[in-house]
């Protein structure tokens, strides 16, 4: 009798606890939903606003959808209206982002993954001190070199080009290539190195028979990073370039602001997913080596 | 000669790396400091003039402006992305179903740039067509949202979109650290009685020490660095009340031409940051060499 009366009181503990645990869980995934809509709220408001007529914007709110699939402001955005002058569209920078991107992150990438197998495998005395050095250039304000820099780019006479940019995006990204191939290679087991150099190999033969055969994700990583980053630049490219060399984002920033008759925020919205979409497609595509890379070097905004 | 090449070939292959960075970063920032010395207007002058530019730059209001700026903006900044950061990655870490797809949500900001997202805020929150008019035309006639143009709000909409772009990125910080702790010593606390709540807040946050110390750099960093977000949401304005150093600077340098004194203001920012970074550094560096 006693026995079975424990028993039932603590059923109904268990059955207590088990609705307290599904009220949290429904809890937990309505503040989990909730925070994905706030994130996810700009995106939707861009693609839809990008969609609609300016008649439309007016008449419904942010929220509110378009009567069809009007792409027209797309058109606008990447091709202009067809005008001479005064006509700014997306087109020629978006070309001039791709030349600046492309020639940046394969210098940096090899420069980094050649500092950082010198760095783990081939050490040397005060090499510590040499990754600390190169480490620093990561997190120093670019505002302390953007003076000097723009003189050196007048001197060299590659001021306002797409060849300057690059200079620019390799120098600056050389720290953190080099962090990320420096951390990697630094698990890579030294006997291997050592044992192929008692065979005699060399120091490229090492590098490429030994390590660039597993250096895969790290490359991945590498080449991820530097993309977003300088695709996503708007410092050096709004300093170092105007006009005809601008790169994307400061095209999409100059098209936003100058604005000059009526405000067409279909056109706006249009653009900026433009420029967004690049680097949104290689996060939803390989997000796994963004976020690894975010974690271990992220250091910029 | 042949000998010679090979036995320093490494130190060769690392040379344009150091070189670059030795000229690029330290010989640039030098130089830096050098023209913040001097009364350099359009052009360089090379002739040394003291602190003269650093005393202006004190006295200048638009200066002080943005360092009031990114004292409030840095302080909100770290508070609201940490605590959202802090809360997403201890929700996603109960065995949630969809988490992958919900950490992409969270994270996918971070792979936009400031000039993108600070289009799409612009456009979100300006009061003839965004969020004010959704609200009126729900039937809230009196609802109100115009920070965007209010000289004492505007900087708070700064605060919204970067806490929105950075949030989700101190929760990938959190959730890689909570996911590195072993399992044992959950299990353990748990057999002892330890409701979940206790678990986190006496085990598990402790030891997420580090990862504090981590967000805590980079966030501070992104704040003093903030310069796109400025530009593409508010370019400073209204008038000049969300001005911070980093926009302080270029303006002073490319638009009113006075070298000397961006070259002063650009020395305060760098020295903001590495009074962060020069610690963050030596921390992680000892830790390493204790491994």
């Amino acid at each position: 009798m006693q026995d079975s009366l424990k028993s039932s009181s603590y059923q109904q503990l268990e059955q207590k606890s088990k609705y307290t645990n599904i009220f949290l869980r429904w809890f937990l995934y309505f503040i989990l939903i909730l925070f994905a809509s706030y994130f996810i709220f700009p995106l939707y408001v861009m693609v839809v606003t990008s969609l609609k007529t300016m008649e439309e914007i007016r008449q419904g709110t942010l929220l509110s959808w378009p009567s069809g699939l009007n792409l027209e402001s797309w058109a606008v955005a990447w091709g202009g209206r067809g005008y001479g002058a005064g006509d700014t569209f997306l087109r020629p920078y978006f070309w001039n982002s791709i030349k600046m991107v492309v020639p940046a992150v394969f210098f940096s990438t090899f420069i980094g993954a050649m500092t950082g197998y010198v760095l783990t495998k081939w050490r040397f005395k005060g090499d510590q001190w040499v990754f600390l050095f190169l480490l620093f250039g990561c997190f120093i304000p670019f505002q302390a070199i953007l003076l000097p820099m723009a003189r050196t780019l007048g001197v060299l006479g590659i001021s306002n080009s797409v060849v300057g940019l690059v200079l620019v995006h390799t120098v600056y990204g050389i720290p953190f290539t080099t962090l990320f191939f420096r951390n990697y290679y630094i698990s890579v087991p030294t006997e291997l190195v050592k044992a192929a150099r008692i065979d005699g190999a060399g120091f490229f033969k090492i590098f490429f028979k030994i390590l660039l055969p597993i250096s895969a994700p790290i490359i991945v990583v590498t080449v991820i990073w530097q993309f977003t980053q300088i695709w996503n630049d708007f410092l050096f490219g709004s300093t170092f370039s105007f006009g005809e060399a601008a790169p994307i984002q400061v095209a999409l920033n100059n098209m936003v602001l100058s604005s000059t008759s009526v405000k067409e925020y279909n056109v706006d919205m249009a653009s900026a997913i433009i420029a967004g979409i690049p680097t949104l497609i290689v996060y939803v595509l390989a997000g796994k080596y963004f976020i690894r890379g975010l974690t271990s070097g992220a250091v910029k905004g | 000669m042949f000998k010679w090449l090979e036995k320093n070939l490494p130190k060769i292959v690392m040379a344009p790396a150091v070189g670059l960075i030795g000229w690029f970063v330290y010989g640039f920032v030098l130089w830096t400091l050098y023209i913040s010395f001097t009364n350099s207007k359009i052009l360089p002058k090379y002739e040394l003039w003291g602190f003269g530019q650093y005393e202006k730059l004190w006295a200048s209001r638009k200066w002080l402006i943005a360092v009031d700026n990114l004292l409030i903006f840095t302080a909100l900044f770290l508070i609201f992305c940490v605590v959202i950061g802090i809360i997403l990655a201890i929700f996603l870490d109960q065995k949630i179903r969809a988490e992958g797809l919900l950490r992409t949500i969270y994270l996918y900001p971070m792979a936009l740039s400031f000039i993108v997202t600070g289009t799409a805020w612009k456009w979100i929150l300006n009061p003839t067509l965004g969020i004010q008019k959704m609200f009126r035309d729900w039937g809230f006639e009196n609802f109100t949202f115009d920070w965007l143009v209010d000289r004492e709000m505007a900087i708070y909409t700064i605060v919204i979109a970067g806490v929105w772009q950075s949030a989700g990125f101190v929760m990938a910080l959190f959730l890689a650290g909570l996911r590195s702790v072993e399992d044992e010593i959950v299990k353990a606390a748990k057999i002892d009685g330890a409701s979940l709540f206790t678990v986190y807040w006496k085990i598990l946050l402790p030891m997420m020490r580090p990862v504090f110390f981590t967000s805590f750099v980079i966030l501070v960093h992104i704040s003093i660095k903030s310069y796109d977000l400025i530009v593409a949401l508010t370019q400073g304005g209204p008038g000049i009340s969300t001005t911070m150093p980093a926009l302080y600077m270029t303006q002073t340098a490319f638009h009113k031409s006075q070298v000397g004194l961006s070259a002063a203001s650009a020395m305060m920012m760098f020295m903001a940051v590495a009074a962060v970074i020069i610690p963050y550094l030596y921390s992680e560096l000892r830790r390493e060499n204790a491994r």
